[in-house]
């Protein structure tokens, strides 16, 4: 195949002048349109009430903290990038000694959230996160807990899986039932 | 002219016009460095965004903001270059370009030249302009650098033949190379509306000369890196930017004195204060023009450009040519103007 040269016609010099004419127009015209730039600072775009930003630890609804301390999160969490440690209460209740997220591994997947047996930990729609200490990113106990109950208001984990008190084991009291095996096969 | 008085007698007209012409090169410098705030604002608007608008009021700090960044950057000279010659193209780009504002006339006062042969020094200005371009290019010793420069060469060449004879039909009209002549004899009716060929031809010469898309070939960017400036950093490429804005500032202000009457307009006569602000509209008004080409216009492909050029608008000016010389010639004879 040879190429050509392009042929120089009349009819295509005005065609190739109407077009670019009609270019200059078209994007003039694009004074009159909005804009589609959202002003981030001042203008904050909408984010869906489930949206996976800044992690917490919620409370329940009398006002203690729910982290149970089983390390579910820690485990499923893909980055690795929630530590803590068990403590034990008096009456043997475990919570953590110290609860650390690092945001800047975190990659806000959910899975903490997922795992969690009591809805302590939630994501939360909070994604302005920057800083500029990368040190700052690493959030302790005290930075990740509310005073409120997050997304779940009424849930308390131990009104609803009961818990053995002195002389009285789960599912022995007024109201309740046995609790389910769960190493068994049975119905 | 009271302040004049503290210089001697014969001194007193150089120092007049060495004020003046101090003062158009600044603000001629601030212009072409704030018309790069007015482009990206305009181009953002034709593209339904904002534009540089945080720094200060409608973001009109940017290029002060720009301007300390770019001070500040290293100013790298690369091993392999030419060094005289890498450090001699961007002045020879802003310098020329700053040079052939010099005769732009601005006001019947306000202007740098009046020179009996203004255009003809226009057309030798734009020549040597070009070897700017085409010495970064040689002196980057780099591929796209190169291809660039070539680039350029072969573009100067085909549009300066039309650009020339494009002005041609202005001068035999006005029977003056003197651009203030010339913004004088269309006093009746504009150039562009006898010359609309010339005009036409010689607004695309013109951004061809400044290298604006959409005839930016020697620094296309999606196939040149940055094409000539490619090895340029720091201040040496701010003075190729600054002097492409400059030109653009030229350009348009060439174009209002040839084509739409320069300082002239409705009452300029009776109330001569009205010229700036002509001649400053009037300016303005093309420097929109060559953001929105390229805000709306893509790029040629190069043989596409010399065809345009050799093939299309070459045969135009030359007709147009002989029209405007047979229509002069007529006026001579049968007495009309």
């Amino acid at each position: 195949m040879s190429m050509q040269p392009p042929k120089v016609t009349f009819g295509a010099v005005v065609k190739g002048i109407g077009t670019q004419l009609r270019s200059l127009f078209m994007i003039f015209m694009h004074s009159f349109r909005k804009r589609d730039t959202v002003q981030y600072p001042e203008v904050k775009p909408y984010v869906p009430p489930r949206y996976r930003g800044r992690i917490v630890l919620t409370r329940d609804p009398d006002g203690d903290e729910r982290c149970v301390a089983c390390n579910l999160c820690a485990v499923a969490c893909p980055v690795g990038c929630i530590s803590l440690q068990k403590a034990e209460r008096d009456d043997g209740r475990w919570y953590p000694e110290f609860f650390r997220i690092n945001f800047s591994r975190c990659i806000f997947c959910g899975l903490c959230e997922e795992a969690c047996p009591t809805n302590a930990i939630q994501l939360t729609p909070d994604y302005e996160l920057c800083e500029y200490n990368r040190q700052n990113l690493v959030y302790e106990k005290q930075d990740l807990m509310i005073s409120g109950t997050g997304k779940v208001p009424e849930y308390n984990f131990y009104r609803v899986a009961g818990m053995a008190v002195k002389g009285k084991p789960k599912g022995a009291a007024e109201n309740e039932a046995p609790p389910v095996d769960v190493k068994s096969l049975l119905p | 002219m009271s302040l004049l008085n503290i210089f001697p007698q014969w001194l007193q007209p150089y120092v007049a016009s060495g004020t003046t012409a101090i003062l158009i090169l600044l603000s001629l410098v601030i212009v072409a460095a704030w018309m790069i705030w007015l482009e990206r604002r305009l181009l953002g608007l034709w593209q339904d965004r904002y534009g540089p608008n945080r720094v200060g009021p409608f973001g009109l700090g940017q290029v002060i903001a720009d301007m300390i960044k770019i001070f500040f950057k290293e100013d790298w000279t690369p091993p392999f270059v030419d060094k005289t010659t890498f450090w001699i193209a961007p002045f020879i780009s802003m310098a020329f370009m700053m040079l052939a504002f010099a005769l732009v006339p601005i006001t019947p006062q306000i202007g740098v030249g009046d020179f009996n042969l203004g255009v003809l020094f226009f057309m030798a200005i734009v020549g040597l302009s070009a070897y700017a371009v085409m010495l970064a290019g040689w002196a980057s010793n780099s591929k796209y650098a190169l291809i660039g420069g070539i680039r350029v060469t072969a573009l100067s060449i085909t549009y300066e033949v039309f650009m020339g004879l494009a002005l041609m039909g202005v001068v035999m009209q006005a029977g003056s190379f003197n651009l203030r002549d010339i913004v004088e004899a269309q006093r009746h009716v504009w150039f562009v509306v006898p010359q609309f060929f010339g005009f036409c031809m010689f607004i695309l010469a013109g951004v061809a000369t400044v290298h604006r898309t959409p005839f930016d070939l020697p620094e296309a960017e999606q196939e040149l890196a940055a094409g000539f400036h490619t090895e340029y950093s720091g201040m040496k490429f701010g003075m190729f930017f600054v002097g492409e804005y400059v030109g653009i500032v030229m350009v348009s202000g060439l174009l209002v004195a040839l084509f739409f009457g320069g300082w002239l307009g409705p009452g300029v006569d009776a109330h001569p204060w009205l010229a700036l602000p002509y001649f400053v509209g009037k300016t303005f008004f093309f420097m929109c023009l060559f953001i929105l080409l390229r805000a709306a216009l893509p790029r040629p492909r190069y043989d596409q450009l010399m065809a345009a050029g050799w093939k299309v608008c070459l045969p135009v000016v030359l007709i147009n040519l002989l029209a405007t010389a047979g229509l002069v010639l007529w006026h001579a004879q049968h007495g009309g103007a």
